[in-house]
């Protein structure tokens, strides 16, 4: 019955910011009512008692400092996602997109939180910005993620909280109404929350598993009009380049598909860096579209590939599959040293829309995995 | 395949005696039209070129080495050379390959990153470039060809890049080499810009050559192919692969001979060469010396 009710009041909300992508700001207050209405329901949360956190997140691949598992009280943690609108060069052609970012990267940062704590995030939309924007956390209950409590015109900042009660990688991404919401996500808003169990990622058996380093990788699928001539146009603005997108977007054929925010942004000088027996953590992220990870000369060793950590880990997988809207998770300890490319396994798209990224390994050669017996030699 | 320093081109001698004589004869010649140098009558503009006189230089030999199984430096040849190369000062421009086009001689460029103005052609294979020099020869009746690794390295002169890695890799180890390489061809890549700029933007070297190393990569005739050195460093086995071209550049690439333009991404790591180009070497006939001598006598 519960569930009842809430499919109706979400496709209710649905309706309400669809209108209110059309109308404007003040019909958006519409889904605030009815969700506050739903959320009364349920106990006042008493949070005073608990410990407040200020996290200051640091760009993608990177992820700021945390416990991988902690016997700590749930505490409320605070964020502030800074909404920025900017070109952005996407490829080593000079490509341009007028995207949009949280907090200036695309994908936006990871925020790691432990399930049970009350994440508390301030999202600040610049006088500076054009549009309207607001967020909607896949983590989250209710109110469309928050989307319905957070759409903030430029000159507005506006305060969410909600409980992590789901453990795993979830996608946020902005979602302000009708078109506008893939228009939105396909020009960068979008990025990805860790909620860890309390006790730590476990291996589906029950035994701990611990990572040395952590990676949050965003895909991006980007839809870039053409001239005439083929080449890829700039718009002076985001709004300039509107129609153009959508009819690129509608062929539903990415120019486009990379990883961290342009092609080439995790190769070369910017390439993630491990060693021979230390442990990574992949988040990958695709709000929007199908895909495929796979590390070339590695594996999965423990794979969440719907990215939820109360499900067991899948293990020793090749290539994984992320749904368009999710994240996933991938542990794996790297056994040899060298260059590793990690892909979208949809091997056009990596190599011909860019989603690549590159890691370099140092350590000792184990000889007994993998030898060249013959170098290559004429034949005999 | 030597390698040992070796001496290319040993110098004709006999033609010494006859000298002034032929001179006289080269400069009526060359003054009356009679034969193609400068190219009179032709119907295009000969390109510019340079002539790069004779020297002793060190170049790293083409293709991939293999000692003891383990992949090391190409060896660094002395290379005494004693007759020049005359060269194109500047990389084929994009306004004269279009002529090529326009006579149906050359396929059309597909250049990755279009650029406006007097730039060099960029999005040519080794096809069109060998297609280029068979159409310029026919335009000027002279012998146009590319050069070869070697000649490039002559003309390169201090704007020769050594892409040794001059470190010393652990045979047990492959990933060091691995590693090394891609950091050195990221800091390359990281390093410059990518557009083609228009010709001459990059300089000269020593010698007068403009624009080597620049943004554009220059397809040279050399196979690639792979040298098996024994622990003394002699030749074991050595196969070429001339459907690989090698590139010179800011690095040295070798590349399939159709690839128009060089692409990384998936298992392939390395960094490919931003655009991909050409310049010619004019085969010396066997009256240069005699023209160049009339040359200089009438100033």
């Amino acid at each position: 019955m519960e569930n009842e009710n809430k499919k109706l009041s979400r496709r209710a909300l649905l309706a309400g910011v669809a209108f209110a992508g059309v109308v404007g700001t003040v019909i958006a207050a519409t889904p605030v009512v009815a969700e506050e209405a739903e959320v009364t329901t349920g106990p006042a949360p008493d949070l005073s008692q608990l410990t407040h956190e200020k996290i200051e997140l640091v760009a993608p691949p990177y992820v700021h400092a945390h416990e991988q598992a902690t016997t700590a009280a749930p505490k409320v943690v605070e964020f502030t996602l800074m909404i920025e609108e900017k070109e952005m060069v996407i490829d080593d052609l000079g490509t341009t997109v007028q995207a949009m970012t949280y907090n200036g990267s695309v994908p936006g940062p990871l925020m790691v939180v432990h399930e049970g704590d009350y994440v508390e995030l301030t999202l600040v939309n610049p006088a500076s910005n054009m549009l309207q924007h607001n967020i909607d956390f896949h983590s989250a209950t209710g109110a469309l993620g928050g989307g319905g409590l957070t759409l903030v015109n430029p000159g507005e900042q506006v305060k969410l909280r909600f409980k992590a009660t789901r453990a795993g990688v979830f996608v946020y991404h902005c979602a302000p109404g009708g078109p506008m919401i893939p228009w939105h996500v396909v020009s960068g808003m979008n990025g990805a929350i860790m909620v860890l169990p309390r006790d730590g990622l476990k291996d589906g058996k029950g035994n701990p598993l611990k990572y040395d380093h952590i990676f949050y990788i965003g895909e991006q699928d980007y839809y870039i009009p053409r001239d005439r001539e083929g080449n890829f146009k700039s718009y002076e603005s985001a709004g300039d380049g509107y129609e153009d997108m959508l009819a690129v977007m509608k062929t539903l054929t990415p120019t486009h598909v990379v990883f961290n925010g342009a092609a080439g942004a995790l190769t070369g000088e910017h390439a993630m860096k491990a060693k021979v027996g230390e442990t990574v953590l992949i988040v990958h992220s695709q709000a929007n579209r199908d895909t495929r990870p796979h590390l070339i000369g590695g594996h999965g060793d423990y794979v969440w590939d719907t990215g939820k950590f109360r499900n067991p880990p899948q293990v020793d997988l090749e290539t994984w599959f992320i749904a368009g809207g999710s994240a996933g998770a991938a542990l794996y300890k790297f056994l040899e040293p060298g260059v590793y490319a990690y892909v979208n396994h949809n091997l056009i798209e990596a190599v011909e829309l860019g989603a690549t990224a590159h890691f370099t390994v140092e350590g000792t050669w184990d000889d007994d995995l993998m030898t060249q017996v013959q170098p290559p030699t004429p034949i005999e | 395949m030597k390698v040992i320093a070796s001496r290319a081109n040993p110098s004709p001698s006999l033609w010494l005696p006859g000298l002034l004589l032929c001179s006289l004869l080269a400069l009526i010649a060359v003054q009356s039209g009679l034969v193609p140098f400068p190219a009179a009558g032709a119907t295009i503009e000969r390109p510019e070129t340079i002539i790069v006189p004779p020297r002793s230089f060190s170049s790293r030999l083409a293709g991939e080495f293999v000692r003891d199984r383990v992949p090391v430096d190409a060896p660094m040849a002395t290379i005494e050379r004693d007759r020049p190369i005359e060269i194109m000062k500047f990389q084929v421009g994009v306004f004269d390959y279009a002529r090529c086009v326009a006579d149906g001689a050359c396929e059309a460029a597909a250049p990755r990153r279009k650029a406006d103005g007097d730039v060099p052609v960029t999005g040519v294979n080794f096809n069109d470039a060998k297609d280029y020099a068979r159409w310029l020869s026919a335009q000027t009746g002279e012998t146009w060809r590319l050069p070869t690794v070697e000649e490039w390295a002559f003309a390169a002169g201090s704007r020769l890049v050594d892409h040794a890695l001059g470190i010393e890799t652990d045979s047990a180890n492959p990933a060091e080499r691995w590693i090394a390489t891609y950091e050195r061809e990221a800091a390359l890549g990281a390093a410059a810009s990518a557009k083609p700029e228009p010709r001459g933007a990059f300089g000269e070297n020593e010698l007068g050559v403009a624009d080597l190393g620049g943004s554009v990569w220059e397809w040279t005739a050399t196979c690639d192919g792979r040298t098996t050195l024994g622990i003394d460093g002699g030749v074991l086995t050595h196969i070429e692969s001339c459907g690989v071209r090698i590139l010179e550049g800011r690095h040295r690439a070798p590349m399939s001979a159709f690839i128009r333009d060089g692409r990384s991404g998936g298992c392939s790591v390395g960094t490919p060469p931003d655009n991909l180009g050409f310049r010619l070497v004019r085969e010396r006939p066997w009256y240069a010396p005699l023209a160049e001598l009339a040359r200089r006598i009438t100033g």
